[in-house]
């Protein structure tokens, strides 16, 4: 199999792709997301830690 | 002996401050025999099993009265009922063919919306006056007390929706067995939505935007009856047979008034926590 | 501070850190695996040629999406009957996570549609489960997110799903019901002869997705744990800091609480 097959996907890449890119690119934002609100997190229990000592 | 009007004897202005002439649901001169109440039913276990039940008719006794005196309620979710039906043959044209295919859908669908419509004031009113609170602490099981309550409430929104229905089938040119189809799936399917309702119902009682997320919440869970309730008029209008589709309807029902009455008392004592 | 309150939470905290990095590892790997049976290794299909290669990730991310639904159940179960609080914390952790595989099963689902009938959206029976599906996550996030009391939108949420798994069952048949009814069409790969390789291909796929959710998760949960942790801590600081400034006032932290 050569790439430019691989890609076209007997001419239906465009769902193909579209579906794992879908995908992939959900569970990279929500990783971001989550990755985000977990150092907020972070960040809040440091705040209240110096601000009680 | 316990006076039923015991059960709720704290209830503030709004269940017994009735308009002049309005029928009162209970007079409040049982008041003094309350204290001896409870203690009677636990010594004598008939006497106790006849008044738990009491609990249930008091309850439904009363929101049924309660939702007939302000007559507005009980006519205003058949109106609106009357109305969605009425306009879809407006919005897509009054081919006969059309009509009578579309019409145990469209019936249903508005039972689901009016009855969605009627669900905050299951539970509002007597959250707000501090009623629903007194139930919890009266004598009777809370779980019998909500069951009276989703009694009422299906005796006064799904029992008329019902009973109007086949005028509304008419309009849409069903035939004779369609409407006994349709009264009996109706009679059948809007006491679970009656049920579920009243879990949502509870839930939500006193959160910000309550009526809108009550139909998040609950529409999904509607879905069943939705299915069975149409299907089984689509049945008999098809020539296929029904008896399946009001059969499921039924174990629904039953499953229904079992397990309900439970997840909405649980439901009442989370939002009254 | 109480301890007890937070003991669990306070012991899963440090455990779910040092789990994290291994679901993502494992999760890596078996995509990686998955992606290659699946694109390369799986021979096309008979019938629908190359696309059917979208069940690879469609039917993972279905399958999740419907899982994670129960276990929220489960921990619903826990939630009220244990009075754990940590039981509710994963709850609220997982249901983003379901919501969004339920969600991208019915896009890669109605990618696969387009090509193989010619519509986008078809009301298939599974397809209609899984929005519906979608509908009581939905209904979860927004009830816990409209009660602003934390212990009560725990328990309410914990109730509802328990409802909700209870009806799912009575969803997904009632909707096969109505497409065999109205005789929709059904998706399916070329039935009984699906290659072992193309089982194999799903099955990995369905462990990365499954490896990937539980370390998005453990992440989630983590940060509502210090959330709910110091969120009240924090306004308290702010008030026993303005009483502070205050020089020269009786009022006390405590009695700062105490008006709370």
């Amino acid at each position: 199999m050569n790439m430019a097959d691989f890609f076209s996907m007997g001419g239906r890449g465009f769902y193909v792709w579209s579906s794992f890119g879908a995908v992939a690119l959900a569970l990279v934002i929500e990783m971001m997301l989550v990755k985000k609100r977990g150092s907020a997190a972070a960040q809040l229990k440091k705040t209240v830690a110096e601000t009680q000592q | 002996m316990i006076a039923p009007n015991s059960l709720f004897e704290a209830t503030p202005a709004a269940a017994q401050t009735d308009a002049p002439g309005a029928p009162r649901l209970e007079s409040s001169k049982g008041m003094p025999e309350q204290t001896g109440a409870f203690s009677d039913a636990s010594s004598d276990v008939v006497e106790q099993s006849r008044s738990l039940e009491r609990g249930f008719f008091v309850s439904t006794k009363r929101d049924t009265f309660l939702a007939f005196r302000s007559k507005g309620e009980v006519i205003q979710a058949l109106v609106f009922f009357v109305m969605v039906v009425s306009l879809f043959p407006l919005a897509i044209g009054a081919e006969t063919v059309l009509l009578k295919r579309i019409a145990p859908g469209v019936v249903w669908v508005a039972a689901l919306l009016s009855v969605l419509l009627t669900l905050p004031r299951l539970f509002a009113s007597d959250y707000l006056d501090g009623t629903l609170e007194q139930m919890l602490l009266s004598p009777f099981p809370l779980t019998l007390i909500v069951a009276g309550k989703m009694a009422a409430h299906w005796l006064t929104t799904g029992l008329p929706l019902a009973l109007i229905a086949p005028l509304l089938g008419l309009q849409f040119g069903l035939g004779g067995d369609e409407l006994a189809v349709l009264v009996i799936s109706l009679l059948l399917g809007t006491p679970i939505l009656s049920m579920l309702g009243a879990v949502g119902a509870a839930l939500t009682l006193g959160v910000r935007g309550g009526s809108v997320l009550v139909a998040l919440l609950i529409l999904p869970l509607y879905i069943p009856v939705l299915i069975f309730g149409a299907g089984a008029v689509e049945a008999v209008a098809s020539g296929i047979d029904y008896g399946a589709n009001l059969s499921l309807l039924g174990a629904g029902l039953l499953f229904g008034a079992l397990a309900t009455p439970f997840a909405v008392a649980a439901a009442v004592k989370i939002s009254l926590d | 501070m109480n301890l007890y309150k937070y003991a669990s939470p306070a012991t899963f905290y440090p455990l779910a850190g040092k789990l994290i990095p291994w679901f993502a590892a494992l999760a890596v790997v078996f995509g990686l695996i998955g992606l290659y049976l699946g694109l390369i290794v799986a021979p096309e299909d008979a019938q629908q040629g190359q696309v059917y290669r979208i069940i690879f990730i469609h039917v993972p991310t279905a399958w999740v999406g419907m899982v994670v639904y129960l276990v929220m159940a489960a921990y619903g179960v826990a939630a009220l009957t244990l009075k754990t609080r940590l039981s509710s914390m994963m709850m609220e952790a997982l249901a983003p996570t379901g919501a969004l595989f339920t969600a991208l099963a019915l896009l890669t689902g109605a990618l696969w549609g387009k090509p193989t009938w010619g519509t986008y959206w078809i009301w298939d029976a599974r397809m209609t489960s899984t929005l519906i599906l979608l509908f009581l996550y939905v209904g979860y996030i927004a009830l816990i997110h409209a009660i602003e009391d934390k212990k009560r939108a725990d328990k309410a949420g914990a109730l509802l799903v328990i409802v909700g798994s209870v009806n799912v069952p009575i969803i997904y048949f009632s909707v096969r019901w109505w497409n065999t009814l109205h005789q929709g069409a059904s998706v399916s790969v070329t039935g009984s002869k699906m290659a072992a390789v193309m089982a194999q291909g799903m099955l990995v796929m369905a462990l990365a997705c499954w490896m990937y959710a539980i370390a998005v998760v453990l992440v989630r949960v983590r940060a509502i744990i210090l959330e709910r942790q110091y969120k009240g801590a924090n306004d308290m600081v702010g008030l026993s800091m303005g009483a502070r400034g205050m020089a020269g006032t009786e009022m006390t932290g405590t009695e700062m609480m105490g008006t709370k």
